[in-house]
């Protein structure tokens, strides 16, 4: 039993960290938000400087050989900064279904271009009446000629807007919630056929609507057999979850300590209002609810790995419902505790709070979670 | 005990319940239902319908515009509009400075100001809280020095709600600095196109504009708009604060938003099942309609109890009202999130006469959930705090 970091593990978190405290606090992030696309493209070039952004590849494919462990690292930092690069979208989530899905050559054209910190990725896959269901897909893969045409709509697509390329999840046969049929397919994001309509979300990241008509995917950019893609894509999403809660502990971490600041500081009738014990307890739940985030989301990194789909599910969702519940706690009584002024929209505590919410929601809330843990019977054997 | 309203009552809910439905404009509602903010306009407009027919000012005593009516018909009153659902009248003149200038105020003030509150002329602004004095009000430091006929009035006020909008401001200000805290404080009324007035907006967490600093830089003040007596303005303030007691629990507020979910929970789908067919979402919805009955419960009891109270005082109860009806209205825009699911991401800035700026992603109808659910912490802030209204409860109440 384990639960420390390795000597390079170690350099990485200082490293990140440093990153992250010189180059990302709450007045420069609000420069960055004004660049092109909502984020900086000169901080993402010091992420591919650093590594971070070929961390998961395997070493063969010209990654540094990362596991879930390291991207927790990152992870946890990013949600300090409450970073908004496309991190999460072109590594984690496009990255992992080229590690799961591509072909040897596939990732030999594509992993240099995501590592090099040259092309963003996005991952075209939620539809409207999807919510939470990764079966869900109505979009169309039609067979032409060596390769396929693309029909149908994506939504919610993160950083669809800005995105070089898109891996686009269709169904090849079957009905819409069938788990065979889906096959996932790249294509340019400007190929002609795909229109997009980009927009800001609650915490400052950035979506897009896609639609696709009569888009052609050569034969050599279809991911994996077509039809096989659902294990693929719940195993990136697993993987991606893992991922998130590592995000909302930073987050949530760094809104506790900010709160905690603020009870020393702020005086209300002639003291600190840290000196009532309300206060003092309230801080307290805060940082319990922090410490058990933590720990289902070491549990979590550690299970992203795991073969056993059902086992990894299991785990994802025991992490969403501890996640679900700790990022509201925390989110919620640091806008309390802060009174007024954590209402407003110039405190980063307001902007954690959002940030966390969002991660709440993807992939399904807390309670959805826990419906699906207890459909599964649960995480102790009768 | 008994449960039901009179004959009497139940007509007169009809009656109110007739005339909302014929006369509260229509776009006004829309907005409501969507969750889209009333502009200003859209108040005054409201208003005014209410005021020719004698409703816009019901609770006050009759000869200041007041309808007549008993506690029980003011809460029937109340919650039909609150179900309409239909805008409330700006507190801060109706509900706040209105009653403490009928009680304290003199001839002219009453004269001058009362009949302008009633049809919406004049917008009253509330200037309280100061960033060094919210939930310790007797803290603050904003000045007022007699010069002859004006008070000099230097300082800051914050938090001030629309007051990107007023006319008028009511404050609390400090015109003897050698009194400690509570005394030597006075209640003034300032004009606030006064010059020497800043008004500078704070943006809210969910990107709205609703709240504003107030700077004061040797504003000159006439000196018959001060209210009662100098130096007695904590008490003017004490009975204010203790005058909200009714509509605090905004229970009819959150009836309507819940039949709200229920209808769209009805419509969404997650593939082919609609959402209210998912059986946590519904225990969660009626295990908040279980508390929802409880505090109206609890309201009612407070109404009946209302024959029986010294005018004026304050009823501790009223912070059980405080703390359960922010933590219900909290908890629905919690549900909110859950009935939108995934579309609860998508952000759409509001205007506030155009509703939204661009198209949505997914339901139209999900774009004001999460931005709602943020902005809703205020309601266990503002008004004194849920761990204020504690305080007074352990205090007040449980004698700690
Ligand atoms: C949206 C909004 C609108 C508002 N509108 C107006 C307006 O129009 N006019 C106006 O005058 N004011 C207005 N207010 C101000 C509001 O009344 C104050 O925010 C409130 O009184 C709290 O004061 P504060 O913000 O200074 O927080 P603080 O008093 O600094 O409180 C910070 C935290 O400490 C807690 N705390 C403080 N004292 C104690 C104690 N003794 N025991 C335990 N916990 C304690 C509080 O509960 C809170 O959690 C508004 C506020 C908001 C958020």
């Amino acid at each position: 039993m384990d639960f420390d970091l390795n000597e390079e593990q170690r350099m990485l978190k200082d490293s990140v960290d440093r990153l992250i405290a010189d180059k990302y606090d709450f007045e420069q992030r609000k420069a960055y938000l004004k660049g092109e696309n909502g984020y900086s493209t000169d901080i993402w070039s010091q992420f591919a400087e650093l590594g971070l952004l070929a961390l998961p590849f395997a070493e063969a494919d010209g990654g540094f050989g990362g596991g879930p462990v390291e991207t927790m690292i990152v992870m946890e930092s990013f949600g300090r900064g409450l970073v908004v690069e496309p991190y999460f979208a072109t590594v984690v989530l496009s990255g992992g279904l080229l590690r799961h899905a591509a072909s040897a050559a596939q990732r030999a054209t594509f992993v240099p271009m995501i590592a090099g910190g040259e092309k963003i990725f996005a991952f075209a896959h939620g539809e409207r009446l999807a919510r939470y269901n990764l079966a869900h897909v109505e979009t169309k893969a039609t067979k032409d000629g060596d390769g396929y045409v693309l029909n149908g709509e994506k939504s919610l697509v993160l950083n669809g807007d800005s995105a070089d390329f898109l891996i686009v999840s269709a169904r090849v046969s079957g009905a819409t919630r069938d788990r065979s049929g889906i096959g996932l397919f790249l294509i340019d994001a400007k190929a002609p056929g795909v229109t997009r309509r980009g927009y800001s979300n609650q915490d400052a990241t950035r979506s897009a609507e896609v639609s696709f008509a009569d888009v052609k995917v050569e034969a050599a950019h279809v991911l994996g057999q077509p039809g096989d893609a659902i294990d693929a894509i719940e195993r990136v999403t697993d993987e991606a979850i893992a991922a998130l809660c590592a995000e909302a502990v930073g987050g949530m971490a760094e809104s506790h300590r900010q709160t905690v600041e603020y009870l020393k500081t702020r005086k209300q009738f002639g003291v600190t209002i840290g000196s009532f014990q309300a206060l003092q307890h309230r801080a307290v739940e805060m940082f319990v609810m922090v410490e058990q985030a933590r720990s289902i989301t070491m549990y979590a990194t550690m299970m992203a790995a795991e073969i056993d789909a059902r086992e990894r599910a299991r785990a994802m969702s025991a992490a969403k419902v501890q996640i679900g519940k700790s990022v509201r706690f925390v989110g919620q009584q640091s806008v309390q505790l802060h009174g007024g002024v954590g209402v407003t929209y110039e405190l980063a505590v307001g902007h954690y709070f959002k940030r966390n919410t969002m991660i709440d929601m993807m992939y399904g809330d807390g309670d959805h979670h826990l419906t699906r843990l207890s459909n599964m019977g649960g995480l102790i054997a009768a | 005990m008994d449960l039901s309203f009179t004959p009497e009552e139940n007509a007169f809910r009809d009656e109110v319940r007739t005339f909302f439905k014929e006369n509260l404009p229509q776009d006004i509602r829309d907005k409501l239902v969507s969750g889209l903010h009333p502009s200003k306009d859209d108040l005054v407009r409201w208003t005014r319908i209410l005021n020719k027919k004698g409703w816009a000012v019901p609770h006050w005593p009759v000869q200041y515009g007041g309808a007549g009516w008993t506690p029980v018909q003011q809460y029937i009153f109340l919650e039909e509009q609150m179900l309409a659902p239909s805008p409330q009248m700006l507190a801060f003149g109706t509900s706040m400075v209105g009653p403490v200038i009928y009680t304290f105020g003199n001839e002219e003030q009453k004269k001058k100001y009362l009949p302008a509150i009633a049809n919406l002329d004049t917008w009253w602004s509330q200037g309280f809280s100061e960033p060094g004095a919210g939930s310790d009000l007797a803290g603050l430091k904003t000045t007022a020095r007699k010069d002859g006929d004006f008070y000099i009035v230097n300082g800051q006020k914050t938090w001030t709600t629309l007051g990107q909008h007023g006319d008028m401001i009511f404050t609390l200000v400090r015109t003897d600095p050698a009194a400690k805290k509570q005394q030597g404080i006075s209640f003034l009324l300032i004009d606030m196109k006064t010059s020497g007035i800043t008004v500078r907006p704070i943006q809210t967490i969910d990107g709205g504009f609703e709240v504003n600093e107030v700077f004061f830089d040797d504003v000159r003040v006439p000196a018959e708009n001060l209210v009662g007596e100098e130096n007695k303005g904590w008490d003017y303030a004490k009975f204010l604060l203790g005058n909200e007691r009714v509509g605090i629990a905004r229970v009819g507020a959150s009836k309507e938003r819940i039949r709200r979910l229920k209808q769209l929970a009805a419509e969404e789908r997650d593939g082919d099942t609609p959402l209210i067919e998912n059986p946590r979402f519904r225990e969660k919805l009626a295990a908040i309609e279980v508390e929802l009955k409880a505090l109206e419960m609890t309201q009612l009891r407070v109404v009946a109890a209302e024959r029986n109270r010294e005018k004026g005082k304050p009823d501790p109860a009223s912070s059980i009202l405080k703390i359960k009806g922010s933590e219900i209205q909290q908890a629905i825009t919690e549900l909110a999130l859950e009935v939108a699911g995934p579309y609860v991401a998508p952000f759409r800035a509001e205007s506030e006469d155009h509703g939204w700026n661009e198209p949505p992603a997914g339901p139209e109808w999900a774009s004001p959930f999460a931005p709602t659910y943020f902005n809703y912490r205020k309601v266990s802030i503002y008004g004194g705090s849920n761990e204020i209204q504690k305080n007074i409860i352990a205090k007040a109440i449980l004698g700690l």
